[in-house]
């Protein structure tokens, strides 16, 4: 039973982990950067949530109508200005510029925040439903259910609008793209304030679940990143299969064995995969064959 | 080579000395303490706390007459957490600032590099936040903890818990941090052999995220005694499980976390603070050295109430205070006489009680304090005897039902 409540915690994590993995490998898929900014993107997210709920006492799932679009339009602004004008080198200085948008956006979070925890405290937050022996705290059930919300809109926006069509088009083949017509800067700007806007959602759900500062950045992206390559770099499903896996992995063996070995064996796993599949799970070349 | 020129070689030499700690003193300049403290990253609610205290050690003993009757000026560097960068800030206020002495950086992790460096370049080390057993095992004669190092910090509360109840089997899980998992090793030793089960020992890594499974492994024991060696935010997170696991240990003890006042409160919600214990060097309300000067100054210079300061403070201020007896004592800043005269068994007074040295550097004379959290105030409840404690609440009140 105890291994049992554990897959089902890493199935519950791993739904909010994948949100905020999709928003990094979309942008990867379309644009071929790594965005180093998506940790602290999510404790923005975060921040943003936990603002309106104390300042203004707006349930922070009711919040996200406010937050994706104002992290949506962060996103577009930081490709307008920051990504496009890079003339050379484009893949290389947008890690760089990503990593300089991480660092400024978390000097500005500790100046206004301090780096005191802080936690979004709801009614719901410690409650649970219990099914026999088996524990859902509620918390985590609705982050659950918001992912599939999200995930389920952002796979139709994919895969039924025109705008998708463009969006795999570029993550194809940037150059074809253009010759048929597709204004690719646009793509990618909405592709940027599409993953920004998603590390919105997550970065509500982590406020809820964990005391942060902007320091939490750093252990959460080096994660993101793990599941990303994990999944393989440019696919959604291979982000959420990836989350999953991860995190039922850890929690199963944190129960049996010990969480000291949780991560290792997950990596593990990683190293084998990619010794296996250099791509990832569902890479790019499984994507492209959608 | 012209006079012109042989006094550029001169002054460039002077200026790129090996970094020698300094054996006279300028009654005129300040004396420059050099500090690593950990202003983001994993450390980074530590890390300010630290250099608040280290900032109100030196306002207050500057507002004193300084050290040797001349100002003291902190040298901060930032590490962000990092081990890495702890040796580079400590080279540098050595070899690059010059400073006249050095002060530890929060934690066991930090110490550990920062004592090595200071030892290369024959600087004494006093701290107050790094009192893991491996600092203490580097053979070094140059780190002075002035507080209780990490085995003993729950052992006050692992007597008190063979004192007054039955044996019964206990859950643990601490952070594989060098500081915490001593301090619970420490208890887990001290109750086994008085007859204590473990009903769980879980070991999980600093970049653990996610603390749901191991905390369903916790509850699903039943154990009635849980020790944790967290530190925020896991130690707000296993609280927040606990309940979402409608699991209510009746004794509950956390290394770090609820010592964090208002961020603590805040995190687990005020009702669900009451009966939670932690260990902790120093409270507000002692009577110890010099210690209502620090409180009050504090909170003229950083605001906040007296239960929300964090014990970081008292121990970067401690850390000054013995700095600061000594140095006034030898009437010098050099180091090496700083050395001798702190492995002499010479006792100082600290904000956190009396201060010996062991030949090791622990400070043998500590007095680890339990505190509890008791209608919405952190109390002090242990060691029975000294200063005024509060009794124990010897069984935690349900989840939601102890403000």
């Amino acid at each position: 039973m105890v291994i049992l409540q554990a897959v089902i915690d890493g199935i519950l994590v791993g739904g909010f982990y994948a949100l905020m993995a999709c928003g990094l490998t979309l942008v990867f898929g379309v644009m071929d950067i790594v965005n180093f900014a998506q940790g602290i993107l999510v404790v923005l997210g975060a921040y943003l949530s936990y603002a309106l709920y104390s300042h203004l006492r707006i349930d922070p799932f009711l919040s996200l109508p406010v937050t994706i679009p104002v992290m949506f339009l962060i996103g577009v602004a930081v490709y307008w200005t920051m990504i496009k004008p890079i003339k050379q080198d484009r893949v290389i200085m947008s890690l760089l510029t990503m990593f300089a948008v991480g660092t400024i956006i978390e000097g500005v979070l500790d100046l206004i925040f301090t780096s005191n925890l802080v936690q979004i405290q709801t009614s719901y937050e410690t409650s649970s439903v219990r099914v026999g022996s088996l524990i859902f705290p509620n918390v985590y059930l609705y982050a659950f259910a918001m992912s599939a919300v999200l995930l389920g809109g952002l796979y139709f926006l994919l895969y039924r609008t025109r705008f998708g069509r463009s969006l795999r088009a570029s993550m194809q083949n940037t150059t074809a793209a253009r010759l048929v017509g597709i204004n690719t800067d646009w793509v990618a700007a909405f592709t940027l304030g599409i993953g920004v806007g998603l590390a919105a959602a997550g970065g509500m759900v982590f406020g809820l679940t964990n005391s942060f500062d902007a320091a939490s950045s750093y252990d959460l992206i080096s994660r993101l990143l793990a599941i990303v390559i994990f999944g393989g770099f440019g696919s959604l499903s291979g982000a959420l299969i990836a989350s999953v896996l991860m995190l039922v992995i850890e929690d199963v063996v944190a129960v049996v064995w010990s969480p000291t070995w949780g991560q290792t064996t997950f990596y593990i796993v990683l190293v084998i995969i990619l010794l296996l599949r250099p791509q990832g799970l569902l890479g790019r070349k499984a994507v492209r064959a959608q | 080579m012209g006079l012109a020129g042989a006094a550029v070689v001169a002054l460039a030499a002077a200026g790129c000395g090996s970094g020698s700690p300094s054996n006279s003193s300028n009654s005129k300049s300040p004396v420059s303490v050099g500090i690593s403290v950990s202003l983001s990253g994993d450390f980074s609610g530590d890390g300010l706390a630290t250099k608040q205290g280290y900032e109100t050690w030196a306002a207050f003993q500057n507002a004193h007459g300084g050290i040797l009757g001349r100002n003291i000026t902190l040298d901060f560097l930032s590490d962000g957490s990092s081990p890495t960068q702890v040796v580079t800030n400590y080279q540098k206020l050595i070899t690059v600032d010059h400073v006249d002495f050095v002060a530890g950086p929060y934690s066991t992790l930090l110490t550990k590099p920062a004592s090595v460096i200071a030892n290369r370049y024959g600087y004494v080390m006093i701290e107050g936040i790094g009192g893991g057993p491996s600092v203490f095992q580097q053979g070094l004669r140059n780190v002075f903890d002035v507080s209780a190092s990490a085995t003993y910090q729950l052992i006050t509360f692992a007597k008190w818990l063979a004192a007054t109840h039955k044996p019964v089997s206990v859950a643990y899980a601490s952070m594989t941090d060098p500081f915490l998992q001593p301090m619970l090793d420490g208890a887990r030793s001290y109750l086994t052999s008085h007859g204590f089960s473990t009903a769980v020992y879980k070991l999980y890594p600093l970049e653990t995220t996610d603390y749901t499974a191991i905390a369903s492994a916790i509850a699903a024991t039943k154990a009635q005694v849980v020790v944790l060696g967290t530190m925020p935010p896991d130690g707000y997170a296993f609280i927040q499980d606990f309940i979402q696991d409608k699991y209510s240990p009746q004794v509950l003890i956390e290394a770090s976390g609820p010592d964090q006042g208002s961020s603590f409160v805040k995190a687990v919600g005020s009702a669900n603070t009451g009966g939670i214990m932690v260990p902790n060097t120093w409270f507000p309300g002692s009577t110890y050295y010099q210690n209502a000067s620090m409180v009050s100054l504090y909170l003229k210079m950083f605001g906040g109430t007296a239960n929300n300061i964090s014990a970081d403070v008292a121990e970067a201020f401690a850390t000054g205070q013995v700095l600061t007896q000594a140095v006034d004592h030898l009437k010098s800043t050099s180091n090496s006489a700083l050395e001798a005269y702190l492995h002499s068994g010479v006792t100082f007074q600290s904000v956190q009680g009396p201060v010996k040295f062991a030949s090791d550097g622990e400070n043998e004379s500590a007095t680890p304090f339990v505190f509890q959290w008791q209608n919405g105030t952190l109390q002090d409840v242990l060691p029975t005897g000294v200063a005024s404690p509060k009794p124990v609440l010897a069984v935690k009140p349900a989840w939601g039902a102890g403000a």
